[in-house]
């Protein structure tokens, strides 16, 4: 589905990915973890084309989309929610979720879909004319989530989707995301500070430490991992 | 008297005081180069404290009502004209009333008035045309007036060299407009806030200074005379008929502009206008072409500047360089802040009040340039948002309400 090879970045002088490999299968939950700074936005910001690599090669469904513009890689069906949930305050809920629709023609079918974010989180559909800067955090976030999946993406990249919120909420979002996981055969790439929830969310995961990848293992034995508890989960 | 009104009283005092200090050596010392003596005018200092005492009142008074306004309008959502504008039982009359208005007003007033609005109506459409750019897609353009004049080159030269009517030159204008934007836009894609505020302003200064000198092309600063009015059916119309004609045609362009901007910000590119200028890094998540979207702004702001530009060679029948200084940029751009910004209502009235008042006041005319940057600096302190407000920005953003909605 999705495969990393020795992928460097750089901003200007500063290189934040040394060498990233990485891949993950259909339906797979995949979890990136790491301090702040290890360079996992960079990761998700480089797979979807908005921070392209120097060096290194992404291939997305056999495909290589390195070098591509950050528009086709969408409509290839990769769908990212940035860090900070980066709604568009001014306009409304329907009008950020249409947003999500950019690329699409389908009328019907975004109608369905847009069922299917209500359906998911049913304050939305409360909130449904309500500029996005005047939701909560957590609806926000919810908001941020549903505006991605609503360009129907294969691979859906979250860049620390528990940012800030208080836990029963984080643990809400969580739920929905193995609930898209589950229900659609999203494949779903996760960075998070929050390592605990996020590992066992996941099917596998990947250790980062400034800009490389020291650990990979599935999600249970990083959940076991001696290195893995002291350093990220706080134990 | 409470607390409040004394410690402003006093602040007021010391500005005052201050003013009279400052002042000093231009108001009261007068040396007398004859007599070698020094008058000292005691009388001009006094009036300049009472003078800044009473300016600093009236400036701290207008403060806190803005204040104390905000309080009641955070309270109330919408300020009464966008209530008027929202509400279609008042929306709807205006409308047709000010339609009514406009269809008489060439048969009201002389043909002098109607010269005078229908180079308001073209700054309606400029200003309309500008907003797109700088209201909506959050692009400080400067060199706006570029635009103007091709169009309104093209019209003259077009018609001099192949005898083209301003019916078929309307349209090419536009399109001229559209080019030159896409064309300036390109390499300004990666610019933001200052500088391409000051690329823009060096493009439009560059065509200006070209149509100067290329003499061959343009006939320099002579300019080009003789531009004929659009003609109707080939009926011989008389010079005030033509000038009816004309504002006519202009009334119906400025409503066609008025309904595609609506058109256009109710809609997907309309509103990736709006999302560009708040986070470019979401809208790029979102699939949205940021070079795409921003030149598209460009291209649709500058095709409005074309037409308005062919209107007004057909209008002028005669036009040079001189028509498109920098200054014209600054004038249209002032339109749009200060009628408010996005807002297609608020950017009419600011048009139309800020070329309307100095065609009025008519002696004042030589202050016009003040007057614009005092309405300017008065406007951004106390009502920031423009005249009209753009009802998207009126929305306040307070998280305490609907926080605890979850948490
Ligand atoms: N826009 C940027 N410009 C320059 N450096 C950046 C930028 N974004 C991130 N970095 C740097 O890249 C490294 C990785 O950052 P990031 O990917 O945001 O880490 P994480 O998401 O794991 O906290 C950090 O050293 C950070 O300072
Ligand atoms: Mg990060």
């Amino acid at each position: 589905m999705l495969e990393l090879k020795n992928i460097q970045t750089r901003y200007g002088k500063i290189q934040a990915l040394k060498g990233i490999s990485m891949h993950a299968d259909p339906g797979e939950i995949i979890c990136l973890i790491g301090a702040n700074g290890a360079g996992k936005s960079t990761v998700l910001m480089t797979i979807c084309g908005i921070t392209p690599a120097s060096r290194g090669d992404i291939f997305f469904k056999g495909k290589n989309v390195t070098h591509m513009a950050p528009e086709k890689i969408v409509s290839l069906g990769i769908s990212q929610v940035p860090e900070g949930r980066r709604i568009f305050p001014y306009l409304t809920v329907m009008e950020n979720l249409d947003m999500g629709t950019f690329l699409r023609k389908d009328t019907k079918q975004i109608k369905k879909d847009l069922d299917y974010v209500f359906h998911l989180f049913p304050i939305l559909a409360q909130r449904r004319h309500q500029p996005g800067g005047t939701l909560s955090g957590g609806e926000q976030q919810m908001l941020a989530i549903s505006r991605a999946i609503m360009s129907r993406p294969e691979l859906l990249l979250l860049d620390e989707p528990s940012l800030g919120l208080a836990p029963m909420i984080t643990r809400q979002i969580f739920d929905i995301i193995r609930k898209i996981n589950q229900e659609n055969r999203t494949t779903i790439v996760l960075a998070a500070q929050n390592a605990n929830l996020a590992l066992k969310l996941a099917d596998r995961g990947y250790v980062m430490e400034t800009g490389t990848i020291t650990l990979t293992d599935t999600g249970k034995h990083l959940l076991a991992n001696e290195a893995v508890k002291t350093a990220y989960l706080g134990i | 008297m409470n607390m409040p009104v004394l410690n402003e009283i006093k602040k007021s005092l010391i500005a005052a005081i201050w003013f009279m200090f400052l002042t000093f050596p231009i108001m009261v010392i007068k040396v007398n180069t004859i007599t070698r003596t020094i008058d000292w005018r005691w009388k001009n200092m006094m009036y300049t404290g009472i003078g800044a005492f009473f300016l600093s009142a009236v400036w701290r008074y207008m403060l806190r009502r803005k204040e104390k306004n905000q309080n009641a309008l955070e309270k109330e959502g919408l300020s009464i004209v966008q209530k008027i504008l929202q509400v279609k039982t008042f929306s709807i009359p205006a409308t047709v009333l000010l339609l009514i208005f406009a269809i008489v007003f060439p048969h009201l007033f002389s043909m002098h008035q109607t010269n005078i609005m229908i180079s308001a109506l073209i700054y309606v459409m400029l200003g309309l045309g500008l907003n797109i750019v700088v209201g909506l897609a959050g692009l400080l353009d400067l060199g706006y007036v570029a635009f103007f004049a091709v169009g309104a080159y093209a019209y003259a030269l077009l018609n001099l060299h192949f005898g083209l009517g301003f019916w078929t030159v309307l349209p090419v204008g536009g399109f001229l407009g559209a080019v030159f934007g896409i064309l300036l836009g390109y390499p300004v894609l990666r610019l933001r806030g200052d500088y391409l505020a000051i690329v823009t302003l060096g493009f439009g200064e560059i065509i200006r200074i070209i149509l100067e000198n290329w003499n061959e092309f343009s006939f320099g600063p002579a300019g080009i005379a003789n531009i004929p009015k659009p003609e109707l059916f080939g009926l011989d119309l008389s010079l005030s008929a033509k000038t009816i004609y004309l504002y006519y045609i202009i009334v119906l362009l400025v409503i066609f502009t008025v309904f595609v901007i609506n058109r256009l910000t109710d809609s997907r590119i309309g509103r990736a206008w709006i999302a560009l200028k708040d986070d470019e890094i979401a809208c790029q998540a979102m699939g949205i072409d940021k070079a795409k979207t921003k030149l598209r702004a460009f291209a649709l702001g500058a095709t409005w500047a074309g037409m308005g530009g062919v209107v007004f060679a057909a209008k002028t029948a005669f036009i040079n360089p001189a028509s498109f200084t920098i200054w014209e940029s600054v004038i249209i751009l002032c339109t749009v802040v200060a009628g408010g910004m996005g807002s297609i209502v608020g950017v009419i009235c600011g048009a139309l009040l800020l070329i309307l008042l100095p065609e009025y006041l008519r002696d004042f005319g030589q202050f016009r340039m003040i007057t614009f940057g005092a309405v300017l600096v008065l406007m951004m302190v106390f009502r920031p948002g423009g005249m009209i407000e753009n009802v998207r920005r009126t929305y306040q953003f307070k998280t305490g309400e609907t926080n605890d909605i979850h948490s």
